[in-house]
């Protein structure tokens, strides 16, 4: 039977392989545990690997996994032996360029804690139960940002006020440890 | 935030800073209350959301009560007209999976947003609505769903669309109802709209041959609108052409042209869909694959890894049935060997080791060594493999192969790794009969320095069956007798044994191995001991250069049909009687159940129906039996007695066994003889 293209997996981990946000779409791993030994494995794997300027592409347990780092997070996407390579690549770089996007460039684990809301709504746009919804990183990020917590300001403004904002708020918070 | 400088401490705290540290779920769940709130603070819930929402993917679980809680907490909601909060409560809702009598407490909200002017809630409402259902509900908003499908917006469209391809597992009966929507979704303008059309129609049509024929034709034709919808019309053409007529010999594939003219897509992705999709057709020429193999060629130079792996992946399968057509790309595969990316360089290197013609041999033997080290074991095992079969495609080039693999053998590497090697040498000594000699040579090199018994001992009986035969099986000699002046006892145990089979079956050794295996009578362990000493005393004590008994031969080299546990267990329920024991009444078969103690027992009415005597009974019945007869009464003290050994087979008309009785100087061997049918007679 031919088969729509699918996705297994997609993991954001941080730079020691600990989750930041994942989702899983197959039932390879049906316990938490499986999941976990799964991203030991494969961030072990790729860990010396440099795929910061290209997406780098490797082989594990019968699945492909493509991936791609920024800062301190480690991008995945996982797919079947069988599938499509380049399709997969597609997928792991409109969730890469999207993340970007709303994160406002700063890719890094603790914009992305804060800002989980956007990751975890990002994801649910781009797969849903396997299948792809969308690849365009611009359509992605437009979809998350216009039902954002704070849908005030456009993504494409970094306004004065808002730059205040946040670092009155750092200073309160290293103030207050 | 970059504007702003931070303090060194500042910097450092932040490492460590997560908006979840100490996160606990207990107080969450606590949190959660404020969704009861008549005033909602709309931020404060999804921020509480947003923490539940980590605590799931985080592994945490929740008990059924909690969830259950949770959840009707959640329905709340609802209330509240923020974007922001619905899309959280979406997401939570999903991932809270209600079941079905929890679930109809949100169905009309639900079905509310999914006919609401706000097209963002319609689009997610249908996902999660479809993601909960049964099938009574599913019935219920079945029309909207259809209208749904055609709807101008394509976000909603796509999602009743990708919700109905989920639901077809379940319901399929309800979803085959959609056929007439889903058919005008084909024609969308919207690019996504169509892909996810086309994969729904072609499920629910895919055991109609002639439906999905039909879609192709019309598609191939029509107006394909986004990559990924033109991926699927590759699979769906190949599947086409793989199920129709086979015998249609005449002239092109059909659709063939349709593939190749995807060949010059200007998406990647679509590009390589067909080549690949080229490469897999049943029975494809080498005037159909050439075409692909170019665009394969091309991406094996691309920048980005993706693509090369891509490429020389596919090149790679292609090479196990056509090599030929992939000898082109040989130049671009011979750069990947160095590629950073080690899966692309082992691929190269298996591809180039099925396509290399004997010529390049050499050469690419002399690329391959400086790449082995690079690598991890397991995919030297994978390049080990190949260079056997690359071996037995060119018996004639054996010597560099052998030589390869003998020094990288030498060098460092892991069990498995190893013992790939060594079975590529094995199989090669078997198959190519010149190179029995140099391959048993390195063989008998390596095991001087192996640091793994296991493979040691079997080098060592391999050895002593292939070492024998050769024309000059002395310089083999000196390799295994040093393995028993310098390893362990079970390598030396081995070697002992490699050593007399030399000796039982190259008559003319038999004096030298006499002498070694005399030595080997000092030895400080036990086993290494007695095997000497049954050789020794079993090949024809003298030492001259005689032939030795084949009975001996199969007595002492051949192998025990009797599967080994049975004995066991057998000898340990031996209640010792006058009958001496009998291996004939071992069962053959091994059973797996480790009750078979009980199960044997009851195989063997002859040892178990006597009375139990003492244990010792055997030996003193031998011995008194041995003591009897006078030729035998200068022989000292009976040392051992062996059991039984089965001479003849098990349905013979006489039964023979042997028991050894080993003395000091002498070894008697007492031949049982058992008429097995009560009409004969037996004489002398």
């Amino acid at each position: 039977m031919e088969s729509c293209p699918s996705v297994k997996n997609i993991l954001l981990l941080d730079s020691e392989g600990n989750r930041v946000a994942v989702k899983y779409y197959s039932d390879d791993w049906p316990t938490n545990s499986s999941k976990e030994a799964f991203e030991k494995s494969v961030f072990t794997k790729t860990q010396k690997t440099n795929a910061r300027t290209e997406a780098e592409i490797t082989m594990f347990e019968n699945n492909i996994v493509i991936y791609k780092f920024a800062q301190d997070l480690h991008f995945f996407v996982t797919g079947g032996d069988e599938e499509n390579e380049l399709i997969i690549s597609t997928v792991l770089q409109g969730f890469f360029d999207a993340v970007g996007l709303l994160l406002r460039g700063n890719v890094d684990k603790k914009e992305a804690l804060e800002n989980l809301d956007l990751i975890l709504l990002c994801l649910d746009e781009i797969v849903d139960g396997g299948i792809i919804l969308e690849t365009d990183a611009n359509v992605i990020a437009g979809k998350v940002a216009s039902h954002s917590v704070d849908s005030g300001a456009p993504l494409s403004e970094q306004t004065i006020s808002q730059a205040l904002a946040t670092a009155r708020e750092h200073l309160t918070r290293s103030l207050l440890k | 935030m970059s504007q702003f400088v931070k303090k060194d401490d500042d910097r450092d705290e932040e490492a460590e800073y997560s908006p979840f540290l100490g996160i606990e779920k207990g107080a969450v769940l606590q949190e959660a209350r404020v969704f009861n709130d008549p005033q909602l603070d709309s931020r404060k819930c999804s921020q509480v959301i947003t923490k539940l929402l980590y605590l799931l993917n985080q592994g945490e679980t929740f008990t059924k009560v909690e969830a259950t809680e949770v959840f009707f907490s959640v329905t709340k909601l609802f209330q509240s007209k923020d974007i922001g909060l619905r899309r959280m409560v979406y997401l939570i809702i999903k991932e809270l999976s209600p079941s079905s009598d929890e679930v109809i407490i949100v169905t009309s909200s639900l079905m509310k947003d999914m006919n609401s002017k706000t097209d963002v809630y319609r689009a997610n409402a249908i996902r999660v609505l479809c993601r909960i259902t049964d099938g009574t509900l599913l019935t219920q908003i079945e029309r909207y769903l259809k209208q749904a499908i055609v709807d101008k917006n394509p976000v909603v469209a796509s999602a009743a669309l990708v919700s109905g391809i989920h639901l077809l597992q379940t319901n399929p009966e309800i979803v085959k109802r959609w056929s007439n929507e889903v058919q005008e979704a084909v024609q969308s303008r919207a690019a996504l709209v169509q892909f996810h059309a086309l994969a729904l129609l072609h499920q629910i049509r895919q055991n109609d041959r002639l439906a999905v024929s039909k879609l192709v034709t019309s598609l191939t034709r029509g107006t394909v609108r986004s990559p990924l919808a033109q991926c699927l019309l590759i699979r769906y053409t190949s599947q086409v052409i793989r199920e129709s007529s086979m015998n249609n010999q005449s002239g092109d594939r059909p659709f063939y042209d349709y593939l190749e003219g995807c060949l010059r897509h200007k998406a990647e992705m679509v590009i390589f869909e067909a080549a690949r999709a080229i490469t897999e057709l049943n029975g494809v020429t080498s005037r159909e694959l050439t075409p692909a193999i170019t665009v394969l060629q091309l991406f094996l130079s691309s920048s980005k890894p993706v693509l090369r792996f891509a490429a020389v992946r596919t090149l790679n399968k292609v090479a196990m049935t056509h090599p030929m057509a992939v000898t082109n790309c040989n130049i671009d595969m011979e750069s990947l060997i160095s590629d950073q990316n080690r899966s692309i360089a082992t691929l190269a290197i298996t591809t180039l080791l099925k396509t290399g013609n004997e010529s390049g041999v050499d050469r690419l033997m002399k690329q391959i060594t400086n790449f082995m080290s690079d690598i991890a074991d397991e995919f030297k095992i994978v390049v080990v493999d190949a260079i056997r079969s690359l071996c037995l495609k060119f018996p004639l080039k054996y010597r560099s192969l052998m030589n390869f693999l003998s020094n990288i053998l030498r060098e460092e590497g892991g069990f498995e790794y190893k013992k790939s090697i060594v079975d590529s040498i094995v199989i090669l000594i078997r198959d190519i009969p010149d190179a029995k000699e140099s391959g048993l040579l390195h063989l008998c090199e390596f095991i001087e320095d192996c640091e793994f018994t296991y493979l040691s001992t079997q080098i060592l009986h391999f050895l002593g069956v292939e070492g024998p035969k050769t024309s000059d099986p002395s310089k083999y000699i000196r390799y295994i007798y040093n393995r028993v002046i310098l390893e362990n006892a079970t390598v030396r145990a081995s070697a002992v044994s490699t050593l007399a089979k030399f000796g039982a079956v190259v008559d003319s050794l038999k004096p030298r191995v006499f002498v070694l295996l005399r030595r080997c009578l000092y030895d400080n362990d036990d086993e290494v001991r007695d095997r000497a000493t049954l050789y020794l005393n079993t090949l024809g004590g003298d030492g001259s250069v005689v032939e030795t008994d084949k009975d001996v031969k199969n007595f002492l080299f051949g192998s025990l049909e009797t599967p080994l546990v049975n004995l066991e267990t057998s000898l340990k329920n031996y209640e010792p009687t006058e009958e001496p024991f009998d291996i004939s009444s071992v069962p053959k078969e091994v059973k797996s159940q480790p009750l078979t103690e009980k199960k044997s027992a009851g195989k063997k009415p002859t040892a178990l129906g006597a009375p139990p005597a003492a244990p010792t009974s055997t030996v003193d019945a031998y011995e008194k039996l041995l003591s009897s007869i006078p030729e035998f009464s200068t022989f000292g003290q009976l040392f051992k007695s062996s059991p039984p050994v089965e001479l003849t087979e098990a349905e013979t008309e006489y039964a023979v066994n042997v028991v050894k009785h080993i003395f000091d100087k002498h070894v008697v061997f007492q031949y049982n003889c058992t008429n097995t049918i009560p009409e004969q007679l037996l004489e002398n």
